[in-house]
């Protein structure tokens, strides 16, 4: 039976009105960003009675602050920031997979192998400690867009021969990288037997705004990186591919109706390996840059689930590349939050309820509900 | 004597439309009464309100006399109402008496299954429907199906049959046998509303007919004997119709399709085409008559590279096409006008811009390199829309939007603007209205025309008689004649799997 079926069979024929359901023929432009807006407002009412139960006593109260704190000095906005770089790469990765309905959920794992690979060029070592930073940092961006693409062909490849599901994959190649990253930096590459890696020479830290403070006082303290620029640029990049390219032209008509896609002569295992590993890459570079933006050796807690949120932030911007940008500063801010209040579950609970919100609003968006008399 | 249905006035709104404008329905006591209408007519929304999934506006619903107001389709079952829909919702993996029991409230608690079989034998030995009890619904054939979904009806006690184009999914046969029982049960005093855009399948089943156009009552109910289908077919257009569609002469050119010796193998593994040949010349159509399952779809996916011959080569133009990716297809210049339209031949969710672009886009002027001109692109889509008169309301419009006759139109118009040496139309006009048929076969005899070599795969005999230059009947994956001068009788045996004594090629 259809929806308009099982509500027009009514039960509640004691109440004075009724409520229809009607599938949808065309879906207003404003629509689908209404329901965005609406899942983040739902998202933040819901955390707010949960930081009510905390014994926070004015939750909204709170979150005004903190909103004033994050962006009222440039320290703050630096923080965001920061925090929304590795956003928008996993973001991206996440909306160039779901566009052909690849559905890619491992972008952590992927974000690891590519700290990992950046980490190699420094800790194996490729190149000598006393290379230049203009050939250093290319180096490894290289090194981790490919172990974030070897991570993504892996789960691509199997998806594209023998039909295995890539969410299963994916999954559990997060693990594998995880532990893979524990091996080097619990023993091979512990420095002192602590868990993590010797510090990276200075060549290989992509600069910060801090370090041009003595130039520019202004920029004393502020920890924003030059990772910061791989987001937009990729963005830009990820949008003419998708929107503006025969292979994103591909992708989308794959991902609407696979069948559809083979009858116009699209060869669709060769685009699912190459989607999975341009998803991987570019999770890969995010890694890359979060460990010589940030803490500038390789360790176990870069990522406080950074390829889980770019789940939310695709869906969260409807995989428009380009809206991934906001979505991840808005993401970005959150995270901080969290931090700030020392209450990082909050933030991951509002995470969730988005994502659950958004998912369930799909159905809204394909039909119409309607209160009728009865 | 009292009517088993009187519908007065029925006044049915959704956003923007008008889909029932004061309409009037009469269905006597045990006679069939037929529902016709071009698709989007208001012929489901007047049966959906009869069938209580949806309510009127106004107007006012009696049944046998009794002024009736449903809920809910189980309202309706209770006043003996039923509708058979279009599309089954039956449990494949369950028998069918699993099936017809399904949703009730005896038996309770044990299902005890031989007592129901039995009572179920005797409900089909009444009105002659066959269809064992015991067998599980995804063994039945698509007739047995809809048998088991006109018997869910009549074991729940209805007395009005509402059949929704029950003809849309059946092979003429099967036709002929629903036929038959619809005429039984009209026999036991039951009375049928019969839905259809059909007309000579209207003119040889029902009683009397009512016309829908547009949402209004085209005319008062006519007597079926005193009308006939140029008549109806104006009704229900609002214009005159041309009916036979005129073929030129013309002498066919040099061989562009050539299919050796083909075999290949069905979705379940079964041999499906068992060493099939025949050639196809520039300006020819040849029709492929069958019953639907005896490897038509089949055919036209090897021919187009969609599925693997296990067997046997496909050549277009002396260029090998079978066992290559689609693209090699593509490249030969051929146009595949599939019979699945929202699942192969269109992407739902993608616009018109799009769907339009999918054989086009890698090459130039659409293509620059890795990247598509997308100004250029967009003026193809418009000029297609405006050539191929798509009405919608954009070019960026989802096809999925997009009504079953206008969906058709931007297939055409991807497939056939590119001036294809081959075609493959699988079904080209099955389930589109009379207009949008005239349209499509118009579509196709330009083609040949203008020399490309045509395969029409069609379950519609009369398509087949005006279309083709020469006739295949296609049984169990076998070609079982050919002929240039066919006549029903000689084709309708051979569907059936009878050889021919005598075929135009062994003369």
């Amino acid at each position: 039976m259809t929806n308009a079926e099982q509500s027009g069979a009514g039960r509640q024929s004691t109440l004075p009105f009724k409520v229809q359901i009607e599938p949808r023929l065309n879906v207003p432009r404003w629509l689908p960003t209404a329901v965005s807006v609406g899942a983040v407002i739902l998202g933040l009412v819901l955390g707010a009675v949960a930081l009510r139960f905390a014994g926070e006593s004015h939750p909204f109260k709170a979150y005004a602050s903190i909103a004033k704190v994050l962006f009222s000095s440039w320290g703050g906005i630096s923080d965001v920031l920061v925090q929304a770089t590795p956003l928008i790469l996993v973001g991206l990765a996440c909306s160039v997979a779901f566009s052909m309905k690849l559905w890619n959920i491992g972008a952590e794992g992927q974000f690891f192998i590519g700290a990992f690979a950046a980490s190699v060029i420094v800790l194996a070592p490729v190149l000598p400690a006393e290379t230049p930073g203009w050939i250093f940092i290319p180096v490894m961006m290289i090194a981790g867009l490919i172990g974030g693409a070897l991570w993504g062909f892996l789960p691509g490849y199997l998806k594209a021969k023998f039909n295995v599901n890539e969410i299963i994959t994916t999954l559990m190649m997060n693990y594998i990288a995880i532990e893979w990253n524990n091996f080097f930096i619990f023993g091979v590459w512990s420095e002192g037997g602590f868990q993590m890696s010797p510090r990276f020479p200075k060549t290989a830290w992509l600069p910060r705004l801090a370090d041009y403070a003595r130039e520019i006082p202004k920029f004393g303290g502020l920890t924003l990186h030059l990772g910061l620029i791989f987001g937009p640029i990729a963005a830009v990049i990820v949008w003419f591919i998708l929107y503006r390219s025969k292979w994103g032209y591909e992708i989308r008509l794959a991902g609407d109706n696979p069948k559809a896609a083979r009858y116009a002569g699209i060869n669709i295992a060769r685009n699912t390996v190459l989607v999975m590993m341009l998803s991987g890459a570019l999770a890969g570079l995010a890694g890359m840059a979060q460990i010589c933006g940030v803490v500038r050796r390789l360790q176990g807690s870069i990522s406080p689930g950074y390829g889980f949120t770019g789940i939310i932030i695709a869906w969260l911007s409807k995989l428009n590349p380009l809206v991934v940008v906001a979505v991840s500063i808005f993401f970005g801010a959150l995270l901080l939050a969290g931090r700030e209040m020392g209450r990082s579950d909050i933030s991951m609970l509002i995470q969730g309820i988005i994502l659950f919100a958004l998912i369930a609003s799909e159905y809204l968006l394909r039909n119409r509900v309607r209160i009728v008399r009865a | 004597m009292i009517n088993a249905v009187e519908m007065r006035g029925i006044v049915k709104r959704f956003p923007g439309v008008l889909a029932n404008d004061r309409v009037n329905f009469d269905l006597r006591q045990g006679e069939i009464h037929a529902l016709l209408g071009e698709n989007g007519a208001g012929k489901s929304t007047l049966m959906n309100v009869l069938s209580g999934l949806y309510r009127q506006e106004e107007g006012t619903v009696r049944v046998r006399g009794q002024l009736v107001s449903f809920r809910s389709p189980r309202d309706a079952i209770e006043h003996g109402i039923g509708m058979v829909h279009q599309h089954f919702m039956l449990v494949p993996s369950l028998t069918v008496t699993e099936n017809i029991l399904l949703g009730l409230d005896e038996p309770r608690f044990l299902m005890r299954l031989p007592e129901y079989h039995k009572r179920i034998a005797a409900l089909e030995e009444q009105f002659g429907l066959r269809a064992a009890p015991e067998a599980k619904v995804w063994q039945l054939s698509v007739g047995e199906q809809q048998r088991v979904e006109i018997l869910k009806m009549l074991y729940r006690g209805a007395d009005v049959l509402i059949m929704d184009e029950p003809t849309a999914v059946l092979a003429p046969q099967e036709i002929d046998e629903l036929f038959v029982t619809l005429r039984s049960m009209t026999a036991e005093g039951k009375s049928i509303i019969f839905i259809s855009h059909k007309l000579y399948e209207v003119m040889a089943i029902s009683d009397r007919i009512t016309v829908l156009r547009k949402g209004r009552m085209a005319a008062e109910p006519l007597e079926t004997r005193s009308t006939n289908q140029a008549e109806l077919a104006e009704l229900m257009v609002g214009r005159k119709v041309i009916f036979t569609v005129t073929k030129e002469p013309r002498e066919p050119g040099e061989v562009f399709l050539s299919v050796e010796n083909v075999s290949a193998e069905s979705d379940k593994g079964l041999p499906a085409l068992k060493g099939m040949s025949f050639q196809i010349r520039s300006g020819e159509i040849l029709g492929i008559a069958g019953v639907a399952g005896n490897g038509q779809s089949e055919l036209a996916e090897v021919i187009s590279g969609l599925r693997e011959c296990t067997g046997g080569t496909v050549t277009v133009g002396g260029q090998t096409v079978s066992n290559q990716p689609p693209k090699a297809a593509i490249d030969a210049s051929v146009a595949h006008i599939p019979m699945d339209r929202t699942g192969v031949g269109s992407s739902p969710n993608l616009s018109i811009t799009d769907n339009l672009i999918m054989k086009t886009y890698r090459h130039p002027p659409i293509a620059k390199g890795w990247a598509m001109d997308e100004r250029i692109a967009r003026q193809y889509a418009r000029d297609l829309k405006d050539d191929y008169e798509i009405m919608a309301p954009s070019i960026d419009t989802q096809t999925r939007l997009l009504s079953g006759g206008n969906l058709q139109r931007v297939i055409l118009a991807r497939e056939i603007s590119g001036q294809p040496r081959v075609i493959l139309a699988v079904q080209p006009t099955r389930g589109l209205d009379v207009g949008a048929i005239e349209g499509v076969r118009r579509l196709l005899l330009d083609q040949r025309q203008a020399g490309a070599a045509i395969l029409l795969i069609s379950e519609e005999l009369e398509e087949l008689f005006s279309l083709s230059d020469r006739i295949a009947v296609i049984y169990e994956g076998e070609i079982m004649g050919m002929f240039e001068e066919p006549d029903h009788e000689t084709i309708g045996l051979m569907m059936a799997g009878q050889k021919g004594k005598a075929t135009d090629d062994e003369r």
